[in-house]
């Protein structure tokens, strides 16, 4: 065997070990924004899954970026989780050094660049597409951020989803959709999204209300990042699941 | 050819001794002190842009004095070891006297190695839990490391402005009754400070944020001092 075929025989050969690790590590799945009167929400589910089983049921996939602003991340969980902790850093560390913290606009060129990094990996399987929004002090509004796999970053008015259940996710949202709503209309919004996604995409996690795991919820506005309570969110999700019940009880004409 | 004279080492470590304390002792003082609510530094800065106080880590702030671009740079340095450290390991592995040391080796290496020593001293505070757990590092230009107790003063004309903060200080001090003293400190008895040229900040033991840095505007330094 020649030298370059067997580099070539060693390439197929990583790339199929990559893929086939790609289906058992961790990935997490569903997060959406939605634009408010003052700012964004951002929320993502709780669960991890790697192949067809569950791996985690408690994930965090919902950060503050700093003070003002956040990211959501979707794709392989270590890569994610160790994207944000290093994009943290990079903002935090820029602040203290230069004593002026960068625009929100520098902020997702930033993070642009680090998911551009990850492409060696997202072609093998190891994607992590994130969702940024933050709160523009220069501008006073709440803008937030898409991206692709090759950094590619994309800047949305009303609302965004990324992950496996985006796309049920994003149809709610889409047609939930306000211009101006208040901060507790946007929550219900991302929690209405997110049940709908787990409800027909099995890599999503609803709410578990035996264990008591809700989605995270962080409100991004002028007065900056803030997550909101679980008490708030579980109590929300009662107010949703109730609602649910009355419609699904209601005499359904031709069905019954 | 040139001849190179002897000269005994005393006399080389005496002249730049000589040197640095003149480079410093040029330039406005600088008062940082254990108070009640946490760490407070004041400087004498007209500046409002070219700080002599800022964040180095959740619970650690630095204070420089006398050449600007060079505590700048150490400034920098420093930011750098912490979130590196932070990063590598945990944010709880950043403490104040890791930081103090690596501060100490490079004014120390650059004392007796270097033409020409660093016209700075440097003050490393770390706010903890409760007052005795606070602490105040003082870095001279030769890289010694002073650990002091309740309140420490860098830069020019410091000895007058110690004797004046002895009378001034007291533990339990407010934010606003600190910055005052300092104030008053620095000031001495035949001149006036205005807000302005007051540089304040203080590390905040009950913030509710993790960063407890906290800087105040020329607007809250004189509200704190009215």
């Amino acid at each position: 065997m020649g030298l370059r075929e067997r580099s070539r025989d060693h390439r197929t050969s990583d790339a199929a070990a990559a893929s086939f690790a790609a289906g058992e590590v961790p990935h997490g799945t569903t997060v959406v924004a939605v634009t408010i009167q003052d700012g964004v929400i951002l929320a993502g589910d709780r669960r991890a899954t790697a192949g067809n089983l569950i791996s985690h049921r408690t994930m965090r996939k919902v950060f503050p970026g700093d003070r003002w602003s956040g990211v959501a991340i979707a794709g392989a969980a270590g890569p994610a989780i160790e994207m944000v902790k290093l994009f943290q850093l990079q903002l935090e560390h820029y602040e203290k050094v230069e004593g002026k913290a960068l625009s929100l606009e520098g902020k997702a060129n930033q993070l642009s660049i680090m998911v551009r990094g990850n492409l060696g990996a997202a072609m093998q399987g190891m994607a992590v597409v994130p969702l940024f929004c933050g709160y523009d002090r220069g501008r006073a509004v709440g803008r937030l951020f898409e991206y692709d796999v090759t950094g590619g970053r994309y800047e949305e008015s009303h609302y965004a989803a990324s992950g496996s259940g985006s796309l049920h996710a994003g149809t709610v949202i889409k047609l939930g959709f306000k211009t101006d709503m208040t901060r507790e209309e946007g929550i219900d919004l991302c929690i209405s999204a997110l049940f709908q996604a787990a409800d027909q995409d099995s890599a999503t996690g609803g709410p578990d209300l035996v264990r008591g795991i809700y989605p995270i919820i962080a409100s991004i506005t002028s007065d900056g990042y803030t997550e909101v309570e679980e008490s708030e969110i579980a109590e929300r999700f009662g107010a949703m699941v109730d609602d649910l019940q009355t419609a699904t009880a209601a005499p359904q004409g031709g069905r019954a | 050819m040139s001849q190179q004279f002897y000269v005994a080492p005393e006399q080389v470590m005496k002249d730049r001794a000589d040197y640095a304390r003149k480079g410093i002792a040029r330039g406005k003082a600088l008062v940082g002190l254990i108070a009640k609510d946490g760490v407070v530094l004041v400087a004498e800065n007209p500046s409002a842009t070219l700080r002599k106080v800022s964040e180095i880590y959740d619970r650690i702030a630095f204070g420089g004095v006398g050449k600007y671009n060079e505590f700048d740079q150490l400034r920098i340095a420093g930011v750098r070891h912490a979130d590196l450290k932070g990063y590598n390991y945990s944010r709880e592995d950043v403490d104040a006297r890791s930081l103090a040391n690596q501060y100490a080796q490079m004014l120390g290496q650059i004392f007796t190695h270097e033409m020409k020593p660093m016209e700075v001293e440097l003050l490393v505070a770390e706010v903890g839990g409760e007052a005795t757990h606070d602490t105040l590092f003082h870095i001279l230009y030769d890289g010694t490391v002073m650990d002091e107790e309740r309140f420490s003063v860098l830069g020019g004309d410091a000895e007058a402005i110690k004797e004046r903060m002895e009378n001034l200080f007291s533990p339990d001090l407010d934010t606003a009754a600190a910055v005052k003293a300092a104030v008053g400190a620095l000031a001495g008895p035949d001149r006036e400070l205005e807000a302005s040229d007051i540089e304040a900040a203080m590390l905040d033991r009950d913030s509710s944020h993790r960063r407890t840095f906290r800087r105040f505007e020329d607007d809250e330094v004189a509200e704190l001092l009215s």
